[in-house]
């Protein structure tokens, strides 16, 4: 996210999903689009199938839908930014850039230009193992469609080199001038529901409602007068900071709404000790996850059915959850007890309903300016909807970025924190399986998804499986330098050989005590996508 | 502009756009031509034959779906002759399975039934012979039983060409056709992904969802709107809710985005959680830190949780309060939640797992 703001002034998914059935060219890279986001892989399938479009997927891994795309580039884990180098050198090189279009829209070209110079077809395939025709002939594909959208998700960002990774994919697009158009963009896939919507929200250190600085004088005034309250002008910590500082003593309590980071978080252990050593742990949620086990108070909230609201998806439409039952026993919605307890901390928060909620967000957040439930009734609107008489936006920046002129950025290729090396010889790449979702709360509970993925897999490739002397079905053990855990091998050519992929859905297997939590820099998000691993029979 | 091209149907003079179909125009028109194998935004194979219409000087009836009009065309939707051909194929139909509508899911939603119905047949004129299939049970997802199989193709085009999964298609030829995943697979033995996209086109009681079996008839059925708590995409699902239950799980169609009724298995069969036992019902404290966690009232939990916190920051100020909002909880809960933290708590710790 924070890659994509500095690029092009916003984080956000540029374009529509929709748009996504009807372009000439889709790239995509780091995102198991039919897995994570089977709906907007209906639309690249649909696009290629039934309309004629090309497809060209990046990946490690052989997912789904390199089955459908035109051209696949297996490029070494952690090798993007290279790749897209690669990319961007070949289409400057042969003259195929939207030179227009770099001129009038974006600043930073001679930059990028000089930085990307060195990263020949050739050099590239001696980093990242894509043949240099093939780097070619990808380069070209991508430069010729007359609108070619990029789709990206935790393949990109779940990296030390994540922001840079982001802010690569927009060099490549901006270059070509696709930013700006239908059918075209930057698309990042989120991969829980309001992700987007909660990011709009403020839930960040750094920032109110609509991305509005905390450290901003003017605007602390603007919210200190709506709030009517004394506001900090210190930017707060995130999530991997508030758990160091849990350790450390730094933080001494932690509320926690809906979030179970004693599976999802990397080092698993480094949590658990931060998590016992706060002197009050507040969790609440629909179940007594792994998390609200070490909590001091459990908050019983209700879910997603049983109470009124919106979500904001990835494409930036804000929808309505509606109540359709009653929630079990005492448990209330999330909102109402947000409300409850600050009564008691002397703060009155009055609402009658979640829609009284949404005409003050209305008044403080301008993106949302013109959203109302009456508006949404029947279909979402989407995001910047500064009035009542605006009808939402289907694609930004056009004809001006949000930040005025799109900014390349010149990046150097940086490898993984951490390769394999003689103690740890393979690579461990985490993520999810279509059948189950983020740490599994939901979906193990639910008979289908448990019938079909009923346990943790690591998937290794045979030429590995063979080396190692391990059979389909045979109990492994996996062991990073930070632990490690046994699951079933299911053996599959989907790796790469060298490679290992596991899950991260099942708390018997958890697979974050092997992860690495070096954090990208900037972005702060953990390289979950790779760290080395031993591998051999349980 | 398109060129309007005038046309006739059931005598009443209209104009209609190149390229339209005979049943196209008729629907804009208001004048009702049943169907069953059509299935909008896939292709018209004009199996089924329900569709004919008498075009004048035309050898033949016509099927309406996949007939494309012409300058001057005179179309008749309701003559004796088309009534008579659609009779012949319900008739078929009927007698060659096992349309039982005692036990059948599809019960009061049925196109066949009310065809049947429609065309005021008492019962056909042709022995009852099922193919006698043995009905697929073995998950507990979707069930198939194809003597209730009438062949129009609807399941094998949402696979193909709505989801774009390419796991099924038809099997072998003449009266022993049947769909499926290859090699008569079960679904369960297949590479199927559960999506159900088969299970909304099919207009019987062929493939039906198998947990909502004897939970709720189409009628009893109430449908509430609301967006998929699962990825990003935000998809737009019915609940479908009788008896404080949600029996199934359907796409809406009232709009186009972002998923047009489409639906993948998470958010069709990955509701099981929202009636789990284990589920929360009341707050709970661990008053001593070696102790264990104690039912309590909302009174005393959140008499604890702020006298604790107001404490906190009272000895070593608000910055040692942190709290983590969620991507899975609404707008007006994450709005609200960093609220609390920034005014009733005085700190900007405040995040969620967007990184994760």
């Amino acid at each position: 996210m924070a890659g994509l703001a500095a690029a092009f002034g916003s984080g956000a998914m540029t374009n529509s999903i929709d748009e996504v059935e009807h372009t000439d060219l889709i790239l995509a890279i780091g995102t198991n689009t039919t897995e994570n986001h089977p709906i907007v892989g209906m639309k690249v399938k649909r696009a290629v199938r039934r309309h004629g479009a090309k497809l060209i997927v990046i990946d490690p891994r052989e997912i789904n839908l390199v089955k459908y795309a035109d051209l696949w580039l297996r490029q070494r884990h952690g090798t993007d930014v290279a790749v897209l180098n690669g990319l961007m050198n070949v289409i400057i090189a042969e003259n195929l850039y939207a030179e227009e279009y770099v001129e009038k829209r974006t600043e930073g070209f001679a930059a990028l230009k000089k930085v990307v110079e060195k990263y020949t077809p050739e050099y590239v395939e001696k980093i990242s193992g894509i043949p240099a025709e093939d780097l070619k002939k990808a380069a070209r594909m991508y430069a010729e469609a007359n609108s070619a959208s990029i789709l990206y998700a935790m393949g990109i960002t779940q990296h030390i080199s994540g922001t840079d990774n982001v802010k690569s994919v927009a060099n490549l697009s901006m270059l070509c001038g696709n930013v700006g158009i239908e059918g075209g963009g930057v698309n990042p896939l989120r991969g829980q529901n309001n992700v987007q919507g909660a990011c709009d929200m403020g839930a960040l250190p750094n920032v109110y409602p609509a991305y509005q600085a905390v450290n901003n004088d003017e605007i602390r005034d603007k919210f200190e007068k709506a709030w009517n309250a004394k506001l900090s002008d210190q930017i707060g910590l995130t999530i991997m900071e508030i758990m160091d500082g849990a350790l450390s003593k730094k933080i001494r309590g932690l509320y926690i709404m809906g979030e179970n980071p004693m599976l999802s978080d990397p080092d698993l252990s480094h949590v658990e000790k931060a998590l016992q050593k706060l002197d009050i742990l507040v969790v609440q949620d629909i179940f007594l996850t792994e998390t609200a086990k070490y909590a001091d108070v459990v908050l019983p909230s209700a879910c997603f059915v049983e109470k009124d609201g919106t979500f904001t998806n990835t494409e930036r439409r804000v929808q309505r959850i509606r109540k359709a039952l009653e929630a079990p026993g005492q448990a209330k919605a999330d909102w109402e007890i947000i409300a409850a307890l600050s009564d008691r901390m002397g703060y009155p928060m009055e609402y009658a309903s979640a829609e009284n909620i949404m005409e003050e967000i209305r008044t403080v957040t301008p993106s949302y300016g013109g959203i109302t439930y009456e508006r949404i009734e029947k279909e979402g609107l989407q995001w910047p909807c500064p009035a009542p008489d605006h009808q939402g936006t289907r694609f930004l920046h056009k004809d001006r970025f949000t930040r005025g002129l799109g900014l390349f950025h010149a990046i150097d290729y940086i490898p993984p924190n951490e390769l394999p090396d003689e103690d740890f010889p393979m690579l461990l790449s985490t993520g999810r399986v279509l059948y189950h979702y983020h740490t599994g709360t939901m979906t193990r509970l639910s008979k289908g998804s448990s019938e079909r993925y009923p346990e943790s897999l690591v998937e290794i490739n045979p030429v590995d499986a063979e080396r190692l002397n391990i059979k389909d079905g045979q109990m492994v053990k996996v062991a990073s330098r930070r632990g490690a855990v046994e699951a079933k091998a299911q053996i599959t050519p989907r790796p790469a050989e060298g490679a290992v992929f596991m899950n991260f859905h099942f708390h018997e297997t958890p697979v974050n005590r092997l992860t690495n939590p070096a954090l990208d820099p900037i972005g702060k998000i953990p390289e979950y996508k790779v760290c080395a691993v031993r591998v051999e029979a349980a | 502009m398109d060129k309007k091209i005038p046309l006739t149907i059931d005598g009443k003079e209209v104009e209609a756009a190149a390229g339209q179909t005979i049943l196209e125009v008729a629907r804009e028109q208001g004048v009702y031509i049943p169907t069953l194998c059509y299935m909008e935004g896939t292709t018209n194979v004009g199996a089924c034959r329900i569709c004919v219409v008498e075009v004048e000087g035309a050898r033949s009836l016509v099927a309406s779906c996949c007939t494309p009009i012409n300058p001057g065309m005179v179309i008749k939707t309701n003559t004796s002759r088309v009534r008579a051909a659609q009779r012949l194929v319900v008739e078929l139909l009927w007698a060659s399975g096992n349309h039982d509508c005692l036990t059948c899911e599809k019960n009061g939603d049925c196109d066949l039934q009310n065809l049947v119905y429609w065309l005021e047949i008492e019962k056909p004129r042709f022995r009852i012979e099922p193919p006698g299939y043995q009905p697929e049970t073995n998950n507990s997802m979707i069930q198939r039983d194809l003597n209730k199989c009438i062949l129009c193709g609807r399941c094998v085009r949402a696979c193909n060409e709505i989801q774009v999964n390419e796991i099924l298609d038809f099997a072998q030829r003449g009266s022993h056709a049947k769909v499926g995943p290859a090699f008569d697979a079960d679904y369960i033995n297949s590479q199927c992904y559960f999506c159900g996209e088969c299970v909304e086109a099919c207009p019987v009681g062929a493939i039906t969802f198998k947990q909502a079996r004897f939970k709720g008839r189409p009628w009893e059925i109430r449908k509430v709107k609301t967006t998929c708590t699962y990825c990003g995409v935000g998809c737009q699902l019915d609940l479908n809710i009788h008896d404080g239950k949600i029996i199934k799980v359907t796409g809406n169609r009232d709009s186009n985005e972002p998923n047009a009724g489409s639906l993948c298995v998470k958010g069709r069969f990955g509701l099981d959680f929202v009636s789990h036992p284990d589920r929360l019902k009341t707050p709970l404290i661990r008053k001593d830190k070696k102790g264990e966690l104690e039912e309590a009232s909302w009174d005393e939990a959140l008499k604890f949780v702020a006298k604790k916190f107001q404490d906190i920051k009272k000895k070593h100020g608000a910055d040692a309060l942190a709290g983590l909002a969620s991507a899975r909880c609404t707008n007006e809960e994450n709005y609200l939640f960093q609220k609390f933290m920034r005014v009733a708590v005085g700190t900007n710790n405040v995040d969620h797992c967007a990184r994760l």
